[in-house]
C-alpha cells in the first residue's frame, strides 16, 4: 500500500461525500424549516437523473440534461409539496412517513410506466471524461473532480444563501418560529413551498450527476436516501453546516473503511477470511459511525438539543 | 342422505373430468417491479411467446410480481398451491427467492421449473425430482469465465463480487477453473453503486485482468466508473452484466468485453434465429439471455406436454428428463440432478448500428454439467 494510493482513496471519499452532500442538503433543509421526513427525496433524486438522461438523450448535450434535471426536479418538488406535503405540516412524522412513502411507489411505478423498465443511457460528457494527472503522478477521473468542485460550489452557495440573502433570513426565521414570521405578514405558505423546491432541485441536480457515473435505473433513489438519512443524523437534523460535516464524515468512512479494513485484517488473518470479515464490517461502518456518535451527541454533531 | 352421496359424486366426477380438460396451468412468480423488473420482464416475455407460437388453448397461466422480496414469494406460491391449484411453478429470478419458494413447493408434490435461478444448495444436496432448472447452475458462467481467463493467457487477475451468496458462488466458481495467480479479492456491498475506491486497488495491484461479477445496476455504475478510470486492463465477466437490456444503459463504456454465456442471438440454429426473429416482432426490442430462458422453459414443459399427462408426475418429470425440445442454445441436456449439460460460450460486447449487443467468439466450456451433481441423491 502506497501513500499515493491513499491519497487517491482520501480524494474518493472527498468525492462521495460532496456527492452525499448535494442529496443530503435538500432532506435536511425541508426537515429544519418545514418539520417534514420527507421519504420521496430519494425519488426526487430519481426524477432528476431520468430527465437528465431524457433531456441529455434529446439535445445531445449533457449541460442541457443537466438543466432538465434541475426544473423537472423542482417541479416535481411543487407538485408534491402543494398536493400532498401541505396538507401535512399539523399531523405527525408517522402521517408524513407513511404519506412519503405513499409517494416513493407512485414515483417508482410512475416512471416506470413513462420509461420502461431497463435502465436508461446517461454518460459522462466527452469533455470531462478520462482521467487526468494529479501533482504527484495520480491518474484520477476529471469527472469525479468536477464533482468535488460542483460540490463546494453548491456548498459555498448554500451558506452565502442562507447567511446572506432576504430570503435566507426567512428561512432561517421559519425554522426557529414559524407562528411568528406568518404573524410578521410573511407569506409562509410560499416560503414552504420555495424551501420545498429548492431542496428537490438539489436532490435532482446529484440524481444527474450521479447518474452519468452509475444506473439511472428505477429504485435508484431509495439506497441513497438512507446515507442522506445517515449524513443527516450523524450531522444533526436540519442544519446544513452539519449536513456538510456528516456528508464528508460518512464519504470518508465508507470508502477508506472499505479499502483498509481488509489490509488490517489481513495482518493477522488468511487473505480470503480478511476480505469477508473486512468488507462485511466495512458495510457496517457509517452505521457504527452514526452509532457512535448518537452516544456522545445525541442531537447530531451540528443539532440543536 | 343417498342422493347427497350420489350428487356429491357425480360433481367429483365432473370435477375429474373439467380437470382433465384442463390441461396444465402454471403459476409464474417473477420480478416485475421495482429495480429487477428487466429480468422478470424478460422471462416472462419468452415463456408467453413460447406459450403462444405453440398454439395450444390448454395452457393457462397466472403471473405474479414478487417485488423481490422473498416473503412476497412464499406468500404467492402458497397462493397458486392452494387456491389457484397450479401444476407447475416457475419464473424465479433470484437465487434467495428461489431457496425460500422452491423447497416448499416440491415438497407439496408441485414441478418447479426454474428459468434463472440455480443456487448450489438445490443443485446437490437439496436436489428434488420435481425440480428442473432450465437456465444454468450458478457457477457455470463463472467456472466458463475462468477458463477463458487461462485460455486469453492471464496470469495475474483481480477479482471483485458483491458480498452474498450469489457473490462468494461466483468467486468460487471462477478459482475453481482459473490457474493464474490472484493479484486481488475484493468483496462490494450488495448495491453498491461507487466503486471508486475499488477502482484505485485495481489499478494499484498490477494485475493484468480483471474479473467482475456485479449484476444488474452494480454492473452499469462499475463498468461507466471503470473506462472513466482510465485503468484499462481488461475485463471479464459472466453474461449478467452484459445482456441486452443493460447494455444500451452502459453504452461505448462495455465494448469489446468479453464475457460468458450459455446463449447469445447469433447461435446458428434454425430455432434460435426463429426465436431471435419472432421476439423481436412481437416485442419491439432485441431478447436477452433471460428472455431466452424464458423461452426454453416454456419449450420444455410444452415438450412433455405431448408425452404424459401433467396429473401424473412421475411420468411428467420423465418426460421433462429427456430434455426432447428444439432449445435456442441447440443441445441441451439434464444431469443426474436435472440441472443443464450444455456448452457456455465467450462473447465480445460489439456495436451493429446504433445497438450494443453481443457476439459469440468462442466456446469456454464443452458439456459443462456442475460439481454439485456428485452430492445429488434422488
Amino acid at each position: 500500500m502506497s501513500v499515493l494510493l491513499l491519497i487517491e482513496q482520501i480524494l474518493n471519499g472527498l468525492q462521495f461525500g460532496l456527492m452525499l452532500f448535494l442529496i443530503s442538503a435538500g432532506l435536511t433543509l425541508i426537515f429544519g424549516v418545514m418539520g417534514i421526513i420527507n421519504l420521496a427525496h430519494g425519488s426526487l433524486y430519481m426524477v432528476g437523473a431520468f430527465a437528465a438522461a431524457a433531456g441529455a438523450a434529446a439535445t445531445g448535450s449533457f449541460v442541457l440534461g443537466l438543466g432538465a434535471a434541475l426544473m423537472a426536479a423542482a417541479i416535481a418538488g411543487v407538485i408534491v409539496e402543494v398536493l400532498v406535503i401541505r396538507r401535512l405540516y399539523d399531523r405527525d412524522h408517522l402521517d408524513q412517513v407513511l404519506a412519503t412513502f405513499a409517494l416513493i411507489l407512485i414515483f417508482s411505478e410512475g416512471t416506470r410506466w413513462v420509461f420502461g423498465s431497463f435502465p436508461l443511457y446517461l454518460d459522462v460528457p466527452s469533455w470531462l471524461s478520462g482521467a487526468v494527472t494529479l501533482p504527484g503522478g495520480i491518474p484520477y477521473p476529471l469527472y469525479r473532480l468536477t464533482i468535488i468542485g460542483i460540490g463546494l460550489a453548491v456548498a459555498a452557495g448554500l451558506f452565502l444563501l442562507i447567511a446572506k440573502t432576504r430570503v435566507g433570513i426567512r428561512i432561517r426565521a421559519g425554522e426557529s418560529d414559524r407562528e411568528m414570521i406568518a404573524a410578521l405578514g410573511v407569506d409562509i405558505s410560499k416560503l414552504y413551498t420555495l424551501v420545498f423546491a429548492l431542496g428537490a432541485a438539489l436532490a435532482g441536480f446529484a440524481g444527474a450527476l450521479v447518474g452519468a457515473i452509475q444506473s439511472v435505473q428505477v429504485g435508484m433513489g431509495e439506497p441513497m436516501l438512507i446515507l442522506a438519512f445517515v449524513t443527516i443524523v450523524i450531522g444533526g437534523i436540519g442544519s446544513i453546516k452539519g449536513a456538510f460535516v456528516g456528508a464528508i464524515l460518512v464519504g470518508l468512512t465508507d470508502t477508506l473503511g472499505r479499502f483498509l479494513l481488509p489490509v488490517l485484517f489481513g495482518v493477522f488473518m488468511e487473505p480470503s477470511s480478511a476480505t469477508a470479515v473486512g468488507s462485511a464490517l466495512a458495510s457496517m461502518l457509517i452505521y457504527i459511525l452514526m452509532a457512535g456518535v448518537l452516544i456522545f451527541r445525541p442531537t447530531g454533531l451540528y443539532g440543536k438539543a | 342422505m343417498k342422493l347427497r352421496t350420489i350428487l356429491a359424486a357425480v360433481s367429483m366426477a365432473a370435477l375429474a373430468v373439467a380437470a382433465q380438460a384442463e390441461g396444465v396451468k402454471v403459476g409464474m412468480i417473477t420480478t416485475l417491479s421495482g429495480g429487477g423488473a428487466g429480468l422478470g420482464i424478460d422471462v416472462r416475455d419468452g415463456f408467453m411467446l413460447a406459450v403462444k407460437q405453440s398454439g395450444r388453448s390448454d395452457i393457462e397461466v397466472v403471473i405474479e410480481d414478487d417485488q423481490q422480496k422473498p416473503e412476497i414469494a412464499v406468500q404467492l406460491a402458497d397462493k397458486m398451491v392452494q387456491a389457484e391449484q397450479v401444476d407447475i411453478l416457475t419464473g424465479i429470478i433470484w437465487s434467495n427467492l428461489a431457496m425460500a419458494v422452491v423447497p416448499s413447493v416440491t415438497a407439496q408434490g408441485k414441478i418447479y421449473l426454474s428459468p434463472n435461478a440455480g443456487p448450489s444448495a438445490l443443485a446437490g444436496k437439496g436436489c428434488h425430482p420435481n425440480y428442473f432448472n432450465v437456465a444454468w447452475q450458478n457457477d457455470a458462467l463463472h467456472e466458463a469465465a475462468g477458463a477463458y481467463a487461462n485460455d486469453a493467457g492471464f496470469a495475474n487477475a483481480f477479482i471483485l463480487a458483491p458480498n452474498y451468496p450469489a457473490g462468494q458462488d461466483a468467486l468460487t466458481g471462477f478459482k475453481r477453473m482459473f490457474k493464474g495467480n490472484l493479484a486481488g479479492e475484493i468483496y462490494t456491498k450488495l448495491g453498491q453503486t461507487d466503486y471508486a475506491a475499488e477502482i484505485a486497488q485495481i489499478r494499484a495491484s498490477g494485475a493484468d485482468s480483471v474479473y467482475f461479477f456485479l449484476p444488474g445496476g452494480m454492473g452499469i455504475s462499475f463498468l461507466k466508473q471503470y473506462a472513466d478510470s482510465g485503468v484499462g486492463l481488461p475485463l471479464v465477466g459472466p453474461a449478467f452484466s452484459f445482456d441486452q437490456g443493460i447494455l444500451q444503459a452502459v453504452g461505448a463504456a462495455a465494448l469489446g468485453v468479453k464475457n460468458t454465456s450459455q446463449w447469445g442471438k447469433d447461435i446458428d440454429n434454425p430455432v434460435n434465429k426463429a426465436f431471435v426473429e419472432s421476439f423481436q416482432a412481437e416485442y419491439g426490442r432485441l431478447p436477452s439471455l433471460y428472455a431466452s430462458q424464458g423461452f426454453d422453459t416454456a419449450n420444455l414443459m410444452i415438450s412433455a406436454m405431448g408425452k404424459a399427462d401433467v396429473k401424473d408426475t412421475a411420468a411428467f418429470t420423465a418426460a421433462l428428463k429427456e430434455a426432447d425440445f428444439a432449445s435456442t442454445r441447440g443441445k441441451f441436456s439434464f444431469g443426474a440432478n436435472n440441472h443443464p449439460v450444455q456448452d457456455i460460450y465467450v462473447r465480445e460486447v460489439i456495436q451493429e448500428g446504433d445497438v450494443f449487443t453481443n457476439r459469440i467468439i468462442g466456446t469456454a466450456l464443452t458439456d459443462h454439467g456442475d460439481v454439485y451433481a456428485a452430492e445429488c441423491q434422488m
